[in-house]
């Protein structure tokens, strides 16, 4: 079986090669470094029960940005009140997801690779696409990045970070394929 | 703000897609951005507003070659849940007033 997601006896099966797994797991590994978890602030021990965060303005970091936009174009206050809401619930949703997939990377580089449940399926499209912001957004690649790339000269660092971004949207895209069909 | 949601896979939409009426206040809007898969976008579409395929892509095509798509019409309060489930999908969303 070639790598990548395929259904079979209809369920989703990731394979992965040895290589593969290790790049996907270390980007899973920095992705769920970038969401840690802010410096703990003076929270409302209540809020913080009930997972309200603190911290209403937009990330710095144009990839946490990208990860956690702001809901209101216009509007700064109702965007950080909405911040405040959401952003924690996100943060925990997006770390949950990325540690699933890993932990379903042992199993993808068996010879059969990993049978995935529903809810791993779910993980794996979602963490997928973080990766890919995430990646996308710190090459601040554009609709035609392609030509960006073939335009690099041959050593270019960047190089080999589009072509991993350009394996993540393949890799998305057979799962997409399969949970359309 | 009630209802939050950001498991958006478990998310059960079952109205109907053509229930964007002039009456209600607030939209969602989705925003072109260079890094989404276009076949993601319309996947989400479909999965989460409960969209036919043929819509989901119109819209898709819309956030692509327009910038942007109004998704949804609603309440403030069915907006911001909206905005939320786009989110939790890596979608680019906000919410507005209609004008």
């Amino acid at each position: 079986m070639r790598p990548g997601f395929h259904r079979s006896r209809g369920r989703v099966v990731l394979r992965l090669r040895p290589g593969e797994a290790a790049v996907l797991g270390s980007l899973l590994h920095e992705l769920l470094d970038l969401l840690a978890e802010p410096e703990p602030t003076d929270r409302d021990p209540l809020e913080a029960l009930v997972g309200i965060g603190t911290h209403t303005d937009p990330p710095d970091d144009p990839v946490l940005a990208r990860l956690f936009p702001s809901a209101y174009a216009d509007d700064a206050v109702a965007a950080g009140e909405f911040r405040r809401y959401t952003e924690p619930e996100l943060r925990g949703a997006k770390r949950a997801q990325a540690g699933t997939a890993l932990g379903t990377l042992p199993r993808a580089v068996a010879d059969r690779g990993a049978t995935l449940s529903r809810a791993e399926c779910s993980s794996w499209l979602l963490t997928l696409n973080d990766l890919r912001l995430a990646l996308g957004t710190r090459l601040d690649v554009s609709e035609d990045w392609v030509a960006e790339y073939e335009a690099l000269p041959q050593d270019a660092p960047a190089r080999l970070a589009l072509e991993v971004y350009d394996w993540l949207a393949w890799l998305q895209g057979t799962l997409i394929e399969l949970l359309s069909g | 703000m009630g209802g939050v949601s950001v498991a958006p896979v478990e998310l059960d939409r079952p109205e109907s897609a053509e229930e964007l009426r002039t009456d209600r206040p607030w939209i969602t809007l989705v925003w072109n951005d260079p890094i989404n898969l276009m076949s993601y976008v319309t996947f989400v579409f479909q999965q989460y507003f409960g969209y036919p395929k043929e819509k989901a892509e119109r819209l898709m095509l819309d956030v692509h070659h327009r910038g942007r798509a109004v998704v949804s019409s609603g309440t403030r309060e069915e907006m911001e849940r909206d905005v939320a489930a786009m989110h939790g999908y890596g979608l680019w969303a906000t919410l507005q007033k209609d004008d």
